[in-house]
């Protein structure tokens, strides 16, 4: 790998801008997409593996190629700087997740709480359509409370935010389900709020349940089957 | 940041103290490797290892020709397999098979 290279792709990983390193297996030769134009077939295969996180190979008029996509880490958007948030956040930052924790109410979103994270003091609802979050993003809400997790949620759901998570225990979420309901939200799509969250790994300790939400966001990415839980109902309390 | 990129960091950060590093990547890979495709494995010549390239068992061998490579400047695609015989000297126990290019970052 070349100085520019290296140096090109290390400014676009600073600038948190998706970018294919394609090498040409024969001879190491390297180039960067989008920032140098390909011929179709490359540029196809950089633009898949970007899309889909996942590195390719293509062979083209002879020599094989490897695509290799390098996109901006996962967000991880935490809502409600509480106890599970610190062993939530250190935990997904171990997993690769840039995190943000907003929480509006400043003693509890405190550097000393969570030393080197992104805080953001504004109310949830500004707040997380300032962060708006894409497919590459989770949401947790944590702070139990509804006047600070609804108005995140809706927001949440009203993105493309790959997992949607909420604490609260089944009855909790019933009745979440029933007030997100009047906001306008379908049932279908409630049912992508994970809750209570978390894998069901009887967690009981901060610790723990911050695990079982980092399992639970992993697995979702993933595709895993353990994610997938049928859709709640205002009903089902 | 993902381990890739750590790993990236890594090296880049050998390299700027002045280390000669060599850069390993999981290029294919086929049956049950252990990491997939883009997976880096990065080598300095004094011998320091960040990243991997699979879950331990062909290291050995990917830093042996991470070295040669130093040495030369030509890169490598090494070829790891169950019914490849080098594979069976390091051990690729998890019968997966895969390919690793290996690059000098210069």
């Amino acid at each position: 790998m070349t100085p520019d290279i290296l140096a090109a792709l290390q400014a676009a990983q600073a600038a948190k801008r998706p970018v294919a390193l394609l090498t040409r297996l024969g001879d190491g030769q390297q180039c960067l997409w989008p920032d140098t134009a390909l011929p179709g077939a490359l540029a196809e295969a950089a633009q898949a593996a970007l899309r889909d996180d996942r590195a390719q190979n293509l062979t083209l008029d002879g020599e094989a190629w490897f695509v290799h996509p390098h996109n901006p880490p996962l967000r991880l958007i935490v809502v409600g700087a509480v106890h599970i948030a610190q062993a939530l956040v250190p935990m997904a930052q171990t997993t690769g997740f840039a995190v943000t924790v907003v929480d509006p109410r400043r003693a509890w979103a405190t550097a000393d709480r969570f030393p080197g994270i992104t805080l953001v003091h504004e109310w949830t609802d500004d707040a997380m359509v300032a962060l708006a979050p894409d497919v590459r993003t989770a949401v947790v809400t944590l702070t139990h409370d509804p006047k600070l997790d609804d108005p995140a949620l809706d927001v949440a759901l009203r993105s493309e935010a790959f997992y949607i998570g909420a604490l609260g225990s089944r009855r909790t979420h019933a009745k979440r389900v029933a007030r997100l309901t009047e906001l306008g939200h379908a049932e279908g799509a409630l049912g992508r709020i994970h809750a209570p969250v978390g894998l069901n790994i009887e967690a009981v300790t901060a610790p723990e349940i911050a695990l079982s939400i980092m399992a639970e966001v992993v697995a979702t990415r993933r595709g895993a089957a353990l994610a997938r839980r049928a859709a709640p109902t205002a009903a089902a309390a | 940041m993902n381990d890739a990129e750590d790993v990236l960091a890594t090296a880049a950060g050998w390299r700027a103290a002045g280390e000669a590093v060599a850069l390993a990547t999981v290029v294919e890979t086929w049956g049950s490797s252990p990491r997939p495709a883009g997976s880096r494995l990065a080598v300095s010549a004094s011998g320091r290892l960040a990243g991997s390239v699979s879950g331990g068992c062909i290291e050995g061998a990917v830093a042996e020709a991470a070295q040669q490579t130093m040495r030369t400047g030509t890169p490598q695609l090494l070829d790891f397999g169950i019914s490849d015989e080098r594979a069976w000297e390091v051990g690729l126990a998890c019968g997966g098979k895969l390919k690793v290019f290996v690059e000098t970052l210069s």
